[in-house]
């Protein structure tokens, strides 16, 4: 079988001083350059900051305001939502029975539906009370008004949660 | 032998040029990119489909943590300094503190500040020594309970500096604040008749299928 020698002739002399006899290829194999380019992009990628942290609005109302002054909200259009802890949320339509047979529980997931519906019952009445408790996260409550946001709930009031109320969420999360 | 020797041709691909975008994108990303800046309190903020970009001037912002304390911080700016040190001056004379001008620079310097009034000399003190406070071992601004909140005089110092500029109060909570402290920090800003602030969060899209997103789809003027 025919056999190359590539082993590169030491032993062959071209004259004084000439060390080597083959010609060695000059051709660099970018290959690992490439690996390290990307790696710094990947670097950069990861510490660059492109999307900017965005801020959502709220205007508090003017406590000092005349009760009388304050818009009357009608029960027929009025959602109340309770906020308790762990994600739990409760709401009841207009005003609570005081037999409670109106408070419903539900989640994160199911109010934007309850909300949706109210909204086409209500239509320009709806108002929207958002109750949090005690118990209740930042991210529940911010959670809540971006609901506000996602189904265009024009009016809506924050407002501190009644004993009642309170009792009844303590209650209903205790049995759970 | 009997057998047709194939052709050997080389496999080796020329790397040149994939090198060459490697390199104009890594160009891209090294002038593009703005570090983070490694926050002195961390804070994960909720999410919310607001597309308004949070401002970075004229900010005073008031940082909740996950364990309910609250830090005053600033914008970077000149301007924002200036009042940060109008501010820290008029606490001093108000509560009489007795706070050098080193001091008050050196409160200055510092990212936030999150300890009570009449700990800020020994904020200012840890500051000059090099020991900045972080949010783990600092009390925070005291708003826990409605007899005690701090925040109302911060935020009275805030409106006299500004002296009827337009400032911009951006409140950073974290997911897990509970929500009577944020209730107490609201009672500071109604108390001092600042009735409209922002939230900062991070972005996402709106949900497909909503009110919103359809509203957004037929172009409505972004109130």
């Amino acid at each position: 079988m025919a056999e190359m020698d590539t082993s590169g002739g030491g032993h062959h002399k071209k004259g004084p001083g000439v060390k080597k006899g083959k010609k060695l290829s000059t051709r660099v194999d970018l290959t690992p350059m490439v690996d390290l380019g990307f790696l710094l992009i990947t670097f950069f990628i990861f510490t660059t900051t492109m999307s900017q942290p965005t801020a959502m609005r709220l205007a508090l109302p003017d406590d000092k305001v005349k009760p009388e002054d304050q818009n009357k909200i009608k029960q027929s259009g009025a959602l109340t939502i309770l906020l308790g802890k762990d994600n739990n949320i409760f709401y009841y339509e207009g005003e609570l029975a005081p037999d409670a047979s109106n408070f419903k529980t539900s989640n994160f997931k199911d109010i934007r539906d309850e909300i949706m519906t109210k909204k086409q019952q209500a239509d320009t009445n709806l108002v929207v009370v958002i109750k949090p408790n005690d118990e209740s996260t930042y991210k529940n409550f911010i959670d809540i008004l971006d609901e506000m946001s996602i189904s265009v709930v024009k009016r809506y009031a924050v407002v501190d949660i009644s004993d009642v109320e309170d009792q009844l969420i303590k209650k209903t999360e205790g049995g759970q | 032998m009997g057998r047709p020797k194939i052709a050997r041709k080389s496999t080796a691909i020329d790397m040149t040029a994939m090198c060459d975008v490697a390199f104009l994108l890594l160009s891209f990303f090294i002038l593009t990119t703005k570090f983070k800046p490694s926050e002195a309190v961390p804070i994960n903020t909720p999410t919310s489909v607001a597309n308004k970009i949070a401002p970075e001037t004229n900010i005073l912002m008031i940082s909740l943590n996950k364990d309910g304390k609250a830090f005053l911080s600033f914008g970077d700016s000149k301007s924002d300094r200036d009042k940060k040190t109008d501010m820290i001056k008029s606490m001093n004379s108000n509560h009489s503190l007795g706070l050098t001008d080193n001091e008050v620079a050196a409160l200055v310097k510092a990212p936030f500040i999150g300890v009570p009034i009449a700990q800020l000399k020994q904020q200012a003190d840890l500051q000059m020594q090099g020991k900045e406070l972080t949010g783990e071992n600092s009390p925070g601004i005291p708003c826990q309970d409605t007899a005690n909140n701090q925040m109302i005089e911060w935020i009275r110092a805030a409106v006299d500096a500004y002296k009827g500029e337009k400032m911009n109060l951006i409140l950073k909570g974290d997911n897990v604040a509970k929500y009577p402290v944020f209730k107490n920090i609201l009672t500071a800003f109604k108390k001092n008749e600042q009735f409209k602030f922002q939230m900062v969060t991070n972005p996402v899209s709106v949900p497909s299928g909503t009110e919103l997103y359809k509203l957004n789809l037929s172009g409505k003027a972004d109130e």
